[in-house]
């Protein structure tokens, strides 16, 4: 018998028990939609994770100030300024891993251009911040040598401030005011998003951080002498993060004379790495979210057997004529086969639909980040067929194995 | 006499219930010739259906040997047995058997589906079959929308589409008024002059009495087989 035949059978006996069929299907629906729709919500998580680390730079040491202790009372953390910039340079200079390590000094203020004005925060900070960052400049220059070292009245902008101050009007060459110091615009920075604590990276102004300590931040205590408030290190590609985060911290305590037994003096972060690990967190919740739906693409499965168990005792009779008028047991067994197959493979394509849908309306409704990707879709189609060949497999070699005088005799 | 399309020889059938062993079928041995119009009869547990199982090639016999048009089918495996079914029989049952909300020519071209006939060819063998016993009007029609009669007649066309060598009935009547009764043994008495072959299995004399040939089966045995002078069912219509 061929398929096109076989096929038709199987069509015609789904249509006959339309709402039986569609109440098997909807299992299937429901199953296939919760795996393309949790699917599209891990990676969508996963993507603003990757998002953030790709903002961010890659291999990314910070060091904080930390606690002083003085007379026996310890301070909190950040509550001395305890790094300095040349601590910062000797990093740079006396560690391999080390690619490149920018001292920055944070200071927040009122950006003025003419009658419109904007708050945002700045740092002072040397050339290397934007290597450690991986952050172009996309229109205008860098900082040249003669404006680190003599304390240059330039700045480099954000999109977020360039956006509020100019439009979208080029912002190079013009003159803004910083706390009421008057600083020349020379480059444009690439927009970098939110950071992982979902602030807006591009609301932000650099410059030398000469001219922050000396003329911007005045006489905060945290730009006295040579502190700085953080610096951030990139470390080689390929070289061990773990190792050189050890030794950076054997060498600022060094350089501040601690004693063995004395706490350090400052904070060593790896943000790369909390970030990575927030990456493996949220790849288990997706796998976890995709392993749940699964469970339901199960249990619709297991409902096609059952629909089909029934299907196959309620048409004893049927299969005895048909085994009669010249059905070989195959013949039995296909079409049965067939039938599970179409009424999981119809879930599949309304579930596909759904689960596409949802996944958008999440994304709509929610605002929640979803990314629908081409191989979760087949991923989910191949499963609803081989779920239909798995559950149906078993009422159709049931069907097929009957003998046919006991099922033409079956009431 | 010309070579017979039933021989039957020392035809038996065992049932295994449990531990016991009851025989249905006691080494039958008969012939059939073609073109004959033989009725089976015989009270329940007589044999007779079990009888008209194994000439159906629907059931294997225990001990025995059946030769249908000169082949030894008793040896036959399954899926040979499903092919000389759909080649060379037919079978009319008591409850009809069509297939619910199909119309009555993809009812009638079911055998043809199993026979690997091309869809071209099918129908119109199928709507010939139908047109012959006077159903061509009803063609599209489901078992639903025709009346019991014109049901078994649905059933009888799809037992001729594949051109049989026998026919096999199986109280063909049993579900059906006397008047159309008669109507559907005076339909089968045609085809029998036609030169198709056909054993009812039926236990009312009436029935039987249309047949040219009667045999009665008891306890597993066949007790009688005489020629029977055939009453003509299109005169007793009139």
């Amino acid at each position: 018998m061929n398929f096109a035949a076989t096929l038709r059978i199987a069509l015609l006996a789904l249509r006959i028990n339309k709402l039986r069929s569609a109440l098997t299907m909807l299992g299937i629906i429901i199953g296939v939609a919760a795996v393309i729709v949790m699917i599209a919500v891990g990676n969508g998580a996963q993507a603003r994770v990757e998002d953030q680390i790709r903002s961010l730079g890659s291999n990314i040491i910070m060091v904080l100030s930390g606690s002083m202790t003085s007379g026996g009372a310890r301070g909190g953390s950040g509550s001395q300024p305890t790094i300095t910039e040349d601590d910062a340079y000797a990093l740079n200079r006396e560690i391999d891993e080390i690619q490149a390590a920018a001292p920055s000094l944070r200071g927040s203020g009122q950006v003025v251009l003419g009658n419109t004005n904007w708050s945002t925060v700045f740092y002072g900070t040397s050339p290397e911040y934007l290597e450690v960052r991986e952050w172009a400049v996309i229109e205008g220059r860098r900082f040249e040598q003669a404006e680190i070292n003599g304390a240059g009245k330039v700045a480099l902008l954000g999109q977020t401030v360039a956006k509020n101050l100019f439009g979208d009007a080029s912002p190079i060459d013009q003159v803004v005011r910083v706390n009421k110091v008057p600083l020349t615009i020379i480059g444009l920075l690439d927009r970098k998003g939110q950071n992982m604590m979902g602030q807006d990276q591009d609301d932000i102004i650099l410059m030398p951080l000469s001219t922050a300590r000396k003329r911007v931040l005045g006489s905060s205590r945290f730009a006295a002498g040579r502190n700085v408030g953080s610096i951030m290190v990139k470390v080689k590609d390929g070289a061990n993060m773990a190792e050189a985060e050890a030794r950076m911290r054997e060498l600022l305590r060094q350089r501040h004379r601690l004693q063995s037994g004395q706490d350090d003096d400052f904070y060593v972060r790896n943000l790369s790495e909390i970030l990575q690990a927030q990456e493996a967190s949220s790849r288990v919740m997706s796998l976890l979210l995709a392993a749940v739906a699964s469970v339901s693409l199960l249990v619709g499965g297991i409902g096609i057997m059952n629909i089909m168990l029934v299907s196959v005792t309620e048409r004893t009779r049927e299969i005895g004529l048909r085994m009669a008028v010249g059905a070989r047991a195959r013949d039995i067994l296909t079409q049965f086969l067939v039938e599970a197959v179409t009424l999981s493979l119809i879930g599949g394509a309304v579930g596909i639909l759904f689960g596409v849908g949802g996944a958008t309306a999440i994304a709509e409704l929610a605002g929640w980040r979803t990314e629908l990707s081409g191989g979760s879709i087949v991923l989910a189609a191949g499963f609803a067929g081989a779920i239909g060949i798995f559950f149906g497999y078993y009422p159709a070699r049931k069907a097929s194995r009957l003998l046919p005088i006991e099922a033409l005799r079956y009431e | 006499m010309s070579e017979p399309l039933i021989r039957v020889e020392g035809l038996t059938k065992d049932y295994i219930m449990g531990s016991n062993v009851v025989p249905a079928l006691r080494s039958v041995t008969l012939d059939i010739a073609p073109g004959e119009f033989v009725a089976v009869m015989g009270p329940s547990g007589s044999g007779k259906s079990t009888f008209m199982n194994l000439l159906g090639c629907l059931d294997h016999p225990s001990a025995g040997s059946y030769w249908l048009g000169g082949q030894e089918v008793s040896a036959l495996s399954g899926d040979e047995l499903a092919a000389i079914r759909n080649r060379k029989l037919g079978f009319v049952f008591q409850h009809f058997n069509l297939l619910a909300r199909t119309s009555a020519l993809d009812n009638v071209a079911l055998p043809l589906l199993y026979g690997d006939i091309p869809a071209a060819e099918r129908y119109p063998r199928a709507e010939r079959r139908l047109s012959q016993i006077g159903l061509a009007e009803r063609i599209d029609h489901h078992p639903s929308q025709l009346s019991g009669g014109q049901q078994q007649r649905v059933a009888i066309a799809r037992a001729l589409v594949n051109d049989p060598q026998l026919v096999l009935a199986d109280e063909p009547t049993g579900a059906l008024d006397s008047r159309t009764s008669v109507e559907i043994m005076a339909l089968l008495q045609q085809l029998n002059r036609e030169g198709i072959t056909i054993v009812l299995v039926t236990h009312e004399h009436d029935v039987a009495d249309f047949a040219g040939r009667i045999i009665s089966f008891r306890d597993g045995k066949v007790i009688e087989d005489r020629p029977n002078a055939a009453k003509d069912a299109a005169a007793a219509l009139l």
